[in-house]
């Protein structure tokens, strides 16, 4: 992701999209697992990762960012959480280190964030119909 | 409650506004000022976590309201207005400091939260859930009916971008 191309918003935007993009994923994983036993959760996590991904589409363009994020990785990711998933459940709630508190937000979060990005790209995507219909 | 009569008759007029304008983005930013002063609400209330949850989804659907449905260049001007621009901005900067000065004052202390329902867990959840081991009746039952309105959420999504880009994505298949 060079900062000359044409594609996306202006040079100022996709410097302080670099600056930034970290920091929004850190705060989504935090408020994931803090939603432990505090306000928050995988869901607003999950939003608020989807909104980071978002952002980076908005900044670099459409091309740029699914190169970064294309079908294969999105698909890598969703059955990645299927799988913890379903781990989660079978393995039941008491154990030891790498418990269900942390399995089910994280599973709640890759799912809900990589679905809302899809949804996203999906309406930026499809075609200008407005024009058509008339 | 007076905090909530203010918020709601808000939360109107922006609908009222959202409704009868002409603009398509004004419209936009009427139903954003609609779900801001809703999140409000719910922080009035003490809600924190749909409060959360509600400016957090407001945004998102606020980027996609304007990034994927209006489809011309937003107007932007830089010029004109330059007194009322700044003295705006300086006023609803100083409004922002006094509020951020009042929440933080009123914070509760590291050991003192603010949410006190683990007694109420305690004391109703063997009655209410019919289980003996509670841990497990918060996490399958309280929290799965959580994770159940959620999921519906997203499925009411998938129905709304169906029924919006159905006819688009029939019509290129016909051609």
């Amino acid at each position: 992701m060079n900062h000359q191309s044409e594609k996306g918003m202006t040079f100022i935007v996709k410097t302080v999209t670099k600056l930034t993009l970290g920091f929004i994923l850190l705060y989504g994983i935090y408020i994931t697992f803090n939603g432990h036993d505090a306000p928050g959760g995988g869901f607003a996590g999950g939003v608020i990762v989807a909104l980071a991904l978002v952002h980076v589409m908005l900044a670099f363009g459409k091309e740029a960012s699914l190169k970064l994020l294309s079908a294969r990785t999105l698909r890598l990711f969703m059955a990645t959480a299927a799988i913890l998933f379903l781990y989660g459940i079978f393995k039941g709630y008491p154990k030891a280190i790498f418990g269900n508190e942390f399995i089910l937000p994280l599973s709640e979060m890759i799912i809900v964030s990589v679905g809302l990005f899809v949804i996203f790209i999906a309406l930026v995507l499809v075609p200008k119909s407005d024009k058509r219909s008339e | 409650m007076i905090e909530i009569n203010i918020l709601l008759v808000f939360m109107i007029a922006a609908a009222l506004i959202a409704v009868q304008v002409k603009d398509l983005l004004s419209s936009v930013i009427g139903i954003g000022a609609v779900g801001i002063g809703l999140s409000m609400a719910f922080l009035v209330m003490k809600a924190p976590d749909l409060a959360i949850m509600q400016l957090v989804v407001e945004i998102l659907s606020l980027i996609i309201l304007i990034r994927a449905t209006i489809r011309k260049d937003l107007p932007f001007s830089t010029s004109g207005r330059w007194a009322f621009n700044t003295i705006s901005t300086i006023i609803f900067l100083i409004l922002f400091l006094v509020f951020a000065y009042l929440s933080f004052a009123n914070i509760h202390t590291f050991g003192n939260p603010a949410i006190k329902t683990s007694q109420e867990y305690l004391s109703h959840v063997q009655g209410k859930a019919a289980n003996l081991n509670i841990v497990e009746s918060i996490m399958l039952r309280y929290r799965a009916v959580d994770t159940l309105g959620e999921a519906s959420v997203l499925f009411a999504v998938v129905i709304g971008v169906l029924a919006i880009a159905r006819r688009a994505w029939r019509r290129d298949g016909a051609e």
